[in-house]
């Protein structure tokens, strides 16, 4: 049996926290650099207000109605997420980090402990919000397909009290019903268009399908496995944390811009400060990768840009896994360079790290392999396949004592007179504006909670 | 030139903070020659001597005088425990019409109150106990006796 636990509006319930007063209100937090409504509490849904509305469509609505707004604020959600996460490890047996408010849960074998599953369920709902006051809906099932659905359903229905527990074929069924076929779990918009025209409406229609159908029209393996995860058969297990560590498969940074951006070196400067704050997280969770990717978006809103508005390039590391950001970084100017179109103003840009593993595992030493890219600077050393780690090391030790970016690569620091367009003396043009930003309540001195 | 920043909120589990813990007394006359061959017995983590829940404790910070009585004063830490449930005779942080306050929670026969520890302040009887909410149990003060960052942070954002 697996759980999915999912956060109740994670980032609205995040405020809530520490700014109990607005209890009861309409809230909702906007994306980064205040474009659009990423979490909406449950009187701003009433509102009619939907996920991705860009604020300012909605400004006068959300005026009108009062509506509580927030920037995001990534510092105070990744530590109530921690927290969450952590409490998780502490009570599975196993537990998958699926999104920063969602996890697996492995339940296999525990009814021997605590009765039913149900009850299971109630007490770890129970022990997220009383150590974070986080409310969250659990779905229980076979598989993480069904349990993904029995979550869904135990959201849009209070009288479930946030616990679905889909425990015999009688109750799969009926659950399947409740479900449109768009809003299975691995069902993307393109697919729910289709399976529609093919009348095939709800996840029970979905369930039926054939096998072979399902390979033909729902991208071969992949659909066919979905259909049996309805259908209650698990063909997936936990993924990144079968080992009981709570790492992640990979990792990405990315941002929109404070301002558009129009010269190369602003945007590598961008790519160079998320890729730093990736291999950073890599190396926290003693990692190297062996793909990097990056991408560069375009204004999607705006009048004149034409399509595509984003492009991306991956590279599988020629040299072999690592987590140097020197080196990453020599590979991801080089893939930024292949995206480049002279004259275009970009809007975001961001880089992902994947193929995750602990140094050495299942690695071949290769007499032939390519070094990687000459720096630019020919004075500068080649590093190795393996990078500096000392170096790595002592970097991040500085910046953990000193503060965050207290010491950076050259790249990722803006030129002087580029900066200063946010308000911030210093702050690089790629850093956005965040106007309603709330403290950083649990992780920053100056922030915390004041009770009188 | 830029002030550095180095006091961090002690992430609960992450990073523990370490302070080395020594095997032998210390004498308050002469050393002991045992002292040269005296090892470091081990490393003790003080957040997970006090804190019972690292993953429900909060840090806050006090504002005003209403519990002085408490020994709790303005600029001081608070370790709350969200975790721990709260009784009669606890410091508790309390949300009352949406504002959060620090005062001790009191049972007097069938009446619950929230006490200020201080002459100056009045106590408030719990009527409606949908209209208030205990966020979580007080459970440490950190006081600091000399002027340091504790103090300096006094006057921000306040």
């Amino acid at each position: 049996m697996y759980g999915l636990l999912d956060c109740n509006n994670f980032y609205v319930s995040c405020e809530r926290v520490f700014q109990p007063r607005y209890e009861g209100r309409p809230v909702v937090v906007l994306s980064n650099n205040d474009g659009n409504i990423i979490s909406r509490s449950a009187e701003a849904k009433a509102l009619g207000l939907r996920m991705g509305d860009p604020y300012f469509q909605v400004k006068e609505l959300l005026h009108q109605h009062d509506v509580a707004v927030f920037s995001s604020n990534y510092a105070l959600y990744g530590d109530m997420s921690r927290r969450v996460m952590w409490y998780l490890g502490q009570t599975a047996p196993a537990v998958e980090v699926y999104s920063i408010d969602e996890a697996f849960l492995d339940l296999a074998g525990l009814e021997k402990y605590h009765g039913s599953l149900d009850t299971f369920a109630r007490k770890i709902r129970a022990g997220v919000k009383s150590r974070t006051g986080i409310p969250t809906c659990v779905g229980v099932a076979p598989t993480k397909t069904l349990a993904k659905l029995a979550n869904r359903i135990a959201k849009k229905n209070p009288d479930l009290v946030g616990v679905l527990y889909l425990d015999n074929a009688e109750r799969r069924a009926w659950a399947l019903t409740q479900v449109e076929v768009g809003d299975v779990w691995g069902i993307g918009r393109q697919y729910a268009a289709k399976l529609a025209a093919a009348g095939v409406g709800t996840a029970a229609d979905l369930a039926r399908v054939p096998d072979a159908w399902a390979r033909k029209h729902l991208g071969g393996v992949v659909g066919a496995r979905l259909v049996q995860e309805l259908q209650g058969r698990p063909c997936a297990g936990l993924h990144p944390s079968e080992d009981g560590t709570l790492s992640r498969q990979s990792l990405s940074c990315s941002r929109t811009f404070g301002r558009p951006l129009s010269a190369f070196s602003d945007v590598l400067g961008a790519v160079s400060a998320f890729l730093s704050r990736a291999a950073e997280k890599l190396r926290a969770q003693g990692d190297t990768a062996h793909v990097l990717t990056v991408y560069i978006s375009k204004n999607r809103f705006a009048t004149n840009v034409q399509p595509p508005f984003s492009r991306s390039a991956t590279l599988t590391l020629p040299i072999g896994p690592t987590a140097d950001t020197t080196v990453l970084l020599s590979y991801a100017r080089a893939l930024l360079n292949r995206l480049w179109e002279p004259g275009t103003v970009y809007h975001k840009a961001g880089v992902v790290l994947d193929g995750l593993e602990p140094p050495g595992v299942g690695q071949q030493l290769t007499l032939f392999a390519p070094t990687p890219p000459e720096p630019e600077n020919k004075r500068e050393e080649k590093t190795a396949a393996t990078g500096r780690p000392a170096l790595m090391a002592s970097l991040d030790a500085l910046n953990s004592r000193f503060g965050k970016g207290t010491v950076r690569l050259a790249a990722a620091v803006p030129a002087p007179g580029r900066g200063g367009v946010v308000g911030k003396a210093h702050a690089a043009p790629w850093e956005g504006k965040a106007q309603w930003r709330s403290p950083a309540f649990t992780t920053r001195l100056e922030d915390l909670l004041i009770v009188q | 030139m830029r002030e550095i920043e180095l006091i961090r909120v002690p992430a609960p589990t992450s990073v523990p903070f370490l302070l080395p813990y020594f095997s032998c007394l210390v004498p308050a006359g002469f050393p002991s020659p045992a002292n040269d061959h005296a090892e470091v017995e081990g490393l003790f983590d003080l957040n997970r001597l006090l804190l019972r829940h690292p993953d429900a404790t909060y840090l806050v910070r006090v504002s005003g005088e209403s519990m002085a009585g408490a020994e709790i004063h303005a600029g001081d830490l608070l370790a709350v425990d969200k975790h721990l449930e709260a009784d009669h005779n606890h410091v508790v942080v309390a949300v009352v019409e949406g504002e959060v306050t620090v005062k001790r929670l009191v049972r007097k026969g069938q009446t619950w109150w929230l006490m200020p520890e201080n002459p100056a302040y009045s106590p408030y009887e719990i009527t409606d106990p949908d209209g208030l909410r205990i966020w979580g149990v007080v459970t440490h003060v950190v006081h600091e006796l000399i002027p340091g960052k504790l103090h300096a942070l006094l006057h921000t954002r306040e």
